[in-house]
């Protein structure tokens, strides 16, 4: 009986995390230091600008058996304004919501003809890089598509579940405990507007989905594989919690 | 956040960049793992000589505190009309705790204008960074910083 | 293939100072980190960045393994007539990388 009341308590405690209000919202960029927020502000100082305009570049280019550039079909990058706002999006092909990166290979292998890019590749994040700063100081707004209902709410409960060695969720730290410290570092609310990003620590350009695998390993968890429906959930729910935030990618984070 | 368009020029290198496969060869590293105050004196020294070390002139901003000493802004000034009389020559950066003590020697000139770099540096840990300026009349001038490096949290390395 | 970005001002005016601003894609690898089974990653950094005004060298740097990936540099010049300004970067393993940009003197 007690062991129940126990198990309750616990239940009712980690249900006690909340999303943070809109009005509350705050991208990570207000926890760096100064010095950090000034080399996302420089274009000439944001290493992530060198992936764009490698990115820039690969979208001309014409690939594949079907001899198509991205140019060919969507014309100039800037009309992809809203492109990265909006995903993950539900794929008819692939009958399940993907993530940009899914999407941009899935072009490749249907449309160009042309091999899939491996993750966390150069050609991949330089691509992610250039559509995702098309949309720039626009505020994200999650699809109304009901088909991605069940994948938000797996990607919530993701979010809520304690897991890993440590036994952290996701919620207790960027929920439960932003704005407080963990060693050095300020606990971010933990929102996806800069991605992809340049992290100092990786000295690269890299994805949501590295820097997730990295919130695992660093809970002791084992990561999931790269491409796993598992992270789409996740970025689902993360992009409908940070509802009406400004997108700020391509960032840099430490 | 205002952005402005950049000036977007690319050009192929022919480069040889060794990639990250080729990185599996047993080397064993020729430099002690970490450089101590002696090794930056010493490295002082090699610029300098026996010349005076004199403080002033030279401006070295530099973060007190960073969250990750990867990428560390700069920026150098030195006090100097930049003329073909009385300008700097060169500015040397040196580092107390890295496994080396060198960071960067820029080399200037009266074309300069003025005598102002700025770069990303790389520090391994807390330390001191001295930045050393040469004039073209052979005097030295310095500034030095102290900057805590802190790390990051939840990175790919189970630590 | 590396990329690299230069920004100058689109034109100054004669005797002007003006800023150059560099960013070039490179890991500069220190050679003191190990990668798998304690083995060290060898070297693989730029070790020297030099500029020309039409022809006439106007800014040289050294680099270390101290010094960033993707490092960022500044600088400043005279603007003295309008011409071109070539940028050299070369490092380990036979690194080489050029770029080029006009700069236009009022």
């Amino acid at each position: 009986m007690r062991r129940r009341l126990g198990v309750l308590l616990l239940l009712l405690a980690t249900q006690a995390s909340a999303e943070i209000p809109e009005a509350e919202r705050r991208s990570g960029y207000h926890d760096m230091g100064a010095s950090v927020q000034a080399m996302q502000d420089d274009d000439m100082a944001n290493p992530a600008m060198l992936w764009v305009v490698e990115g820039e570049n690969l979208w001309k280019r014409k690939a594949g058996a079907a001899g198509k550039s991205c140019d060919d079909c969507h014309g100039e990058p800037e009309r992809m304004v809203v492109v990265a706002l909006r995903y993950p999006a539900f794929s008819d092909s692939a009958n399940r919501p993907i993530n940009l990166d899914q999407r941009i290979n899935q072009c490749r292998t249907e449309n160009q003809k042309a091999p899939a890019y491996a993750y966390e590749s150069r050609e991949l994040l330089a691509l992610s890089a250039l559509v995702s700063m098309q949309s720039r100081d626009q505020p994200i707004q999650p699809s109304a598509d009901p088909r991605l209902r069940s994948f938000t709410e797996a990607g919530a409960a993701a979010f809520a579940q304690r897991q890993g060695q440590l036994n952290l969720s996701c919620a207790q730290c960027h929920d439960d405990n932003h704005g407080k410290k963990l060693g050095a570092a300020t606990i971010p609310q933990a929102h996806p507007t800069g991605y992809p990003i340049y992290r100092l620590e990786w000295q690269s350009l890299g994805s949501l989905q590295r820097r997730l695998r990295n919130c695992l390993i660093g809970m002791r968890a084992e990561p999931y594989a790269y491409g796993a429906p598992d992270y789409v959930a996740l970025e689902l729910y993360l992009m409908k919690r940070a509802a009406g935030m400004s997108f700020e990618a391509p960032g840099v984070r430490p | 956040m205002n952005h402005s368009p950049l000036t977007r020029r690319r050009f192929l290198a022919r480069s040889g960049i060794a990639t990250a496969g080729a990185a599996f060869v047993t080397v064993l590293p020729l430099l002690p793992a970490q450089a101590t105050a002696e090794s930056l004196a010493a490295a002082i020294k090699e610029i300098v000589g026996s010349a005076k070390l004199n403080a002033g002139r030279v401006t070295l901003d530099i973060p007190p505190l960073v969250e990750n000493g990867n990428t560390v802004p700069m920026k150098i000034s030195v006090e100097s009309p930049m003329t073909a009389k009385d300008h700097v020559k060169a500015i040397h950066v040196f580092n107390e705790k890295n496994p080396q003590p060198h960071v960067l020697n820029a080399y200037l000139g009266p074309r300069a204008g003025r005598a102002s770099i700025s770069a990303h540096i790389k520090l391994a840990d807390s330390q001191k960074v001295v930045a050393i300026a040469e004039l073209s009349d052979g005097s030295f001038w310095s500034a030095s910083a102290e900057v805590i490096v802190t790390i990051a949290a939840c990175t790919e390395e189970v630590t | 293939m590396s990329n690299a970005l230069i920004r100058l001002p689109r034109s100054v005016k004669k005797g002007e100072v003006f800023e150059i601003k560099t960013l070039v894609q490179h890991p500069m690898e220190t050679g003191y980190r190990s990668g798998t089974n304690g083995t060290i990653i060898p070297r693989d950094i730029i070790e020297e960045m030099i500029c020309t005004y039409n022809g006439v060298e106007i800014f040289r740097m050294r680099m270390s393994s101290a010094v960033a990936a993707n490092p960022f540099v500044s600088f400043h010049t005279v603007a003295t007539e309008s011409g071109t300004l070539f940028f050299r970067w070369t490092g380990d393993n036979g690194f080489k990388l050029e770029e080029t940009a006009r700069i236009t003197v009022a």
